[in-house]
């Protein structure tokens, strides 16, 4: 599966299903989060069917950045078995991320 | 867009960095603070620079900046605050983002110190972009700490979304909103627990749930975290090349002397390698 679009429903239902999911909380109006879109793009295609990787819109879902305090964007939030594990603020280098999702899959 | 090479900081580095990739015939893009708020348009009376002595800081660098016009070089103005190394080299400036096969740094020295508890609450209540951040602190409190020309700008961005501001600097600055509380204050110190909770000014502490600091520009380890040092200014070679393959540096931000002439040359050799780079990648 591709890169996924979340809101609060399937969000829930990817997170609780326990595998390694990351989760990119961004906004249209942050140049940083739109700059670190492809990095999360090539994230979802380089570990389709081992993680689902996908994108949670502030603006759309303002009570899911609530729940998980996001205080600044990009935020990455890594889960498994249902809960947080690692989170990541800011634009980084695809290899902070792998760093953290090889130990999951 | 993207360029073949971008250059951050439009002083006499950049300038010169820029000009002479234009020379080889690159695409150049400068991102920079307005040239009007850089240190050396404050700089009365240059009489080291060689043929030009006697000048206004504030002449070299309209005249140094409308060559570079004349060249074709473009230009964003604003502060970059994010880079990225991913096909080439990505740079944001508020929503949007700049990308280059070549990267010049010539930011000057960035003057401010870091504030206490700044580093530690990145990311959990302190926020270096009003743009991006803003959004999250709807309806809460948060403080302005000004210490870039456009922060009053940003302050009342904030204030238009429904954040509750409160702006400090060490005086009050020009164009800031009559309805925005000041305080005057010089020495700022971020506290909380899991996220920020005050911003002790001068001594007095401010409940707040978010700090925005506002500078004219960021460390360059800020922007590129594996950029080796020396001596806290960046490390480069007789190419002015760093320790990041594609990465150049020249002016201040390599080191003394901090003088225009030894920005310029520096630039202009950090300009030629980029485009010698920019070639090698090409074969
Ligand atoms: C009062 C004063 C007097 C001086 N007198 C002399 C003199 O007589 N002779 C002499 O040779 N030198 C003098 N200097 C020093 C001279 O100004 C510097 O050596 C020279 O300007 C360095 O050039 P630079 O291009 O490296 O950096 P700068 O001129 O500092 O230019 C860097 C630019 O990049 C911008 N920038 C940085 N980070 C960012 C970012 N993240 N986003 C956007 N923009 C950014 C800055 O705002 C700045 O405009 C003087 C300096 C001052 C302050």
């Amino acid at each position: 599966m591709a890169l996924m679009h979340f809101n609060t429903a399937s969000f829930d239902e990817a997170v609780s299903a326990g595998g390694a999911v990351v989760v990119d909380f961004w906004a249209s109006w942050c140049g940083p989060c739109r700059m670190l879109g492809p990095v999360i793009e090539q994230l979802a295609a380089d570990y389709e069917g081992k993680a689902l990787v996908g994108k949670v819109n502030v603006d759309d879902e303002q009570a899911l950045a609530m729940r998980f305090g996001v205080a600044s964007i990009p935020t990455v939030i890594f889960f498994k078995d249902g809960q947080e594990v690692a989170r990541k603020v800011g634009v980084m280098p695809m290899g902070e991320f792998t760093k953290v999702l090889d130990t999951l899959v | 867009m993207k360029y073949d090479v971008i250059v951050l900081g439009g002083g006499p580095a950049g300038l010169a960095a820029a000009i002479a990739a234009r020379g080889r015939n690159k695409t150049v893009l400068v991102i920079s603070n307005r040239w009007q708020d850089s240190p050396l348009a404050r700089a009365e009376r240059i009489d080291n620079y060689l043929g030009l002595p006697g000048s206004t800081g504030y002449a070299l660098l309209e005249q140094f900046q409308r060559h570079a016009v004349s060249v074709g070089v473009e230009f964003v103005v604003g502060r970059a605050i994010s880079l990225m190394q991913w096909e080439g080299f990505a740079l944001t400036v508020g929503s949007d983002f700049y990308q280059g096969g070549a990267l010049v740094m010539a930011p000057g020295v960035a003057r401010a110190a870091k504030f206490p508890g700044e580093q530690a609450f990145l990311g959990r209540g302190v926020s270096y972009c009003a743009t991006c951040d803003g959004m999250l602190y709807r309806g809460k409190r948060v403080v302005v700490v000004g210490r870039a020309n456009d922060a009053p700008e940003e302050a009342r961005y904030l204030k238009s979304i429904g954040c509750d501001v409160t702006y400090t600097a060490p005086s009050r600055p020009d164009g800031l909103d009559e309805d925005i509380p000041f305080i005057r204050a010089g020495r700022v110190e971020i506290r909380g627990e899991q996220t920020v909770s005050s911003v002790v000014l001068d001594g007095e502490a401010l409940a707040c749930d978010g700090a925005f600091i506002l500078r004219s520009s960021l460390a360059p380890t800020d922007l590129l975290p594996e950029l080796a040092l020396d001596d806290g200014y960046i490390r480069v070679d007789r190419a002015m090349a760093t320790s990041i393959p594609g990465v150049f540096a020249a002016g201040d931000c390599t080191g003394k002397p901090l003088q225009v002439a030894k920005a310029v040359g520096e630039g202009h050799v950090a300009g030629l390698s980029a485009c010698e780079y920019l070639d090698q990648q090409q074969k």
